[in-house]
C-alpha cells in the first residue's frame, strides 16, 4: 500500500466520508449512546473492532461469496463478530455492557458496517479494507466522543465521569437534546467542510482531493450531496443513500 | 385489561420507539419525505415487528434457553427476520397485489432496520421490559402486543415527522442546515412533545 493510498483512505474515513457527520449513518447508537463521553468511546471502539474484523474477512472471501447471497453472508459474518464482542464485554467490562444495553446486539444492523462491507471490502484488497475499517471506525468513534463530551458537559456538568461544576441543563441529557446536538453538529461540520473545500479548490489542490479511483466517482462535493438527497427522495433509507453516494449500486435489496 | 392499556400507553407514547428509544432512526430520516410513503413504511414495519415477536420470543424462551444456546440469539434472530421478511413479501405479492404495490417496496429494506431486531432483543430482556412497561411476568401475548404497539408508536412518529418535513421543505434555509440537520432539529421538538408523556408513567 502506497503512502498516497493510505493518506486517501484515512482522509476518507475520518473526514471526507465521516460516517456520522457526512453520511449520517448508524444514527441509532449515535443518538442513544452520546449521553456520556465514555459510552461514546466504548460504542465507537466496539464498532471499530467489528468493522476491521468484518472488512478483513469479507475482503478475504470476496471472490468466494456469490453475488446473489452476498448481503446475507455479510450479515452473518458481522453477527458473528458482534456475538464475540458482546461476550467479551459482558465478561470484562460489565458496566459498559450494561450502559450499551440493546444497542450492542444492534451493531449487526448498523448501516456503517454493512455499508463499508458492500461498498469497500467486497471490492478491495485485505490490507486496504483493514485500513478502511480502522479509519471509518475511528471517524465514528471521534464523532461519538465529541457528541458525548458536548452532552455530558452541558447536560450533567461532567466530563468522562469527572464532575466539573454543579451547573447542568437537563435538556442536553434528554432524548430531545440528542437530536438537537447531533443536528447542530452536522450543520456545523457541513459548513466548515464546505468552507475548507472552497479554500482548497481555490488553491488548486482540488485535483488531489478529488482523485478517488477506488470509490469510482470523482465528483464534486455538491454533486455527491445532491446524489445523496436524490437517493433519499427515491424512498430508500439513509444506508442506501450512502451506498448510492459512494458508488452507484442502488439495487442491493 | 389493565396490562393491555399499560402496554398501549407505554409503548406508543411514553417510551416511543423512535424519539425516546432511538430505534429505527434510519427509516425515520430516510422515508419521511412524504406522508403516504411514511405511512406505508410504518404499516410494513408494524406488521414485521408483530410477527417477529410472535416467532422470536417462543424460539428464545422454549428452544434456545433450554438448550443453553442463548449466545446464538443475535445470529438466530437476524436469520429469522430476514427469512420472515422474504416470506411476508412473497405472501403479500401473491394474495394482495394492491397492498403489495402500496408497501411492497419497503419490505426488503426492513431486514436491516434496527427497530425489528431491537424489538426482538427487548422482549427477551426481562429487566428492559420491566423498565419499559412495568411488567414483571412476560409471556408470548405480552411480547406480541408490545411488538404491535411499538410498531404503532413507530408509525405515529414517522407520520408526524413526514408532515413536519413537507412543511420544512418549503422553507428558505441556510445551505448548511438543509437536509439532515434541520430534520434532526425538528425531531428534537417532537421528542420534547413526547417527553411530556413521561408524566403519565
Amino acid at each position: 500500500m502506497t503512502g498516497q493510498r493510505f493518506k486517501q483512505i484515512s482522509f476518507d474515513g475520518l473526514l471526507r466520508n465521516n460516517p456520522t457527520f457526512r453520511l449520517v449513518l448508524g444514527t441509532c447508537p449515535t443518538l442513544a449512546l452520546s449521553t456520556a463521553a465514555f459510552n461514546g468511546i466504548g460504542m465507537g471502539l466496539a464498532v471499530t473492532f467489528i468493522l476491521i474484523c468484518s472488512n478483513v474477512l469479507i475482503s478475504l472471501l470476496r471472490k468466494a461469496i456469490p453475488n446473489a447471497v452476498r448481503i446475507p453472508a455479510f450479515v452473518i459474518i458481522i453477527a458473528t463478530f458482534v456475538t464475540i464482542v458482546r461476550m467479551v464485554l459482558d465478561k470484562f467490562i460489565p458496566s459498559l455492557y450494561e450502559s450499551m444495553g440493546v444497542y450492542l446486539p444492534l451493531i449487526v444492523v448498523n448501516c456503517i458496517i454493512l455499508g463499508r462491507a458492500e461498498s469497500f471490502a467486497s471490492k478491495n484488497k485485505v490490507l486496504d479494507s483493514a485500513m478502511d475499517g480502522l479509519f471509518t471506525g475511528l471517524g465514528f468513534t471521534c464523532a461519538l466522543t465529541l457528541l458525548g463530551i458536548i452532552r455530558e458537559v452541558l447536560g450533567s456538568g461532567a466530563i468522562f465521569g469527572y464532575q466539573l461544576w454543579d451547573f447542568r441543563i437537563g435538556f442536553f441529557s434528554s432524548s430531545a437534546g440528542a437530536f438537537f446536538v447531533y443536528g447542530v453538529c452536522i450543520a456545523l461540520f457541513n459548513h466548515i467542510y464546505s468552507k475548507a473545500e472552497n479554500k482548497l479548490r481555490s488553491k488548486n489542490f482540488a485535483a488531489r482531493i478529488m482523485q478517488k479511483p477506488d470509490i469510482g466517482d470523482p465528483q464534486s462535493e455538491l454533486a455527491e450531496q445532491a446524489e445523496a438527497e436524490d437517493a433519499v427522495s427515491a424512498q430508500t433509507p439513509a444506508e442506501d443513500a450512502a451506498n448510492a453516494a459512494v458508488h452507484d449500486n442502488g439495487g442491493k435489496a | 385489561m389493565g396490562t393491555f392499556f399499560t402496554i398501549i400507553v407505554m409503548a406508543v407514547l411514553v417510551n416511543n420507539f423512535v424519539v425516546v428509544q432511538f430505534l429505527g432512526i434510519c427509516p425515520f430520516l430516510g422515508v419521511s419525505k412524504k406522508t403516504s410513503s411514511a405511512l406505508g413504511m410504518g404499516v410494513a414495519v408494524t406488521l414485521v415487528m408483530t410477527i417477529t415477536c410472535l416467532i422470536t420470543y417462543p424460539l428464545y424462551e422454549y428452544i434456545l434457553v433450554p438448550l443453553g444456546l442463548e449466545y446464538l440469539e443475535i445470529i438466530v434472530f437476524i436469520f429469522v427476520i430476514a427469512a420472515l421478511v422474504q416470506m411476508i413479501e412473497r405472501a403479500i405479492r401473491k394474495f394482495s397485489p394492491p397492498l403489495y404495490r402500496a408497501m411492497g417496496i419497503y419490505l426488503p429494506l426492513i431486514t436491516t432496520n434496527c427497530a425489528v431486531l431491537g424489538v426482538a432483543e427487548l422482549v427477551i430482556d426481562k429487566a428492559q421490559m420491566m423498565s419499559l412497561l412495568g411488567i414483571t411476568s412476560m409471556n408470548v401475548g405480552v411480547a406480541v402486543l408490545y411488538g404491535l404497539f411499538a410498531g404503532v408508536g413507530f408509525t405515529v412518529s414517522i407520520v408526524i415527522m413526514s408532515g413536519l418535513r413537507e412543511k420544512i421543505d418549503r422553507l428558505k434555509l441556510p445551505k448548511a442546515l438543509k437536509g439532515f440537520p434541520i430534520t434532526m432539529i425538528a425531531a428534537c421538538f417532537m421528542a420534547m412533545g413526547f417527553y411530556v408523556f413521561n408524566m403519565i408513567g
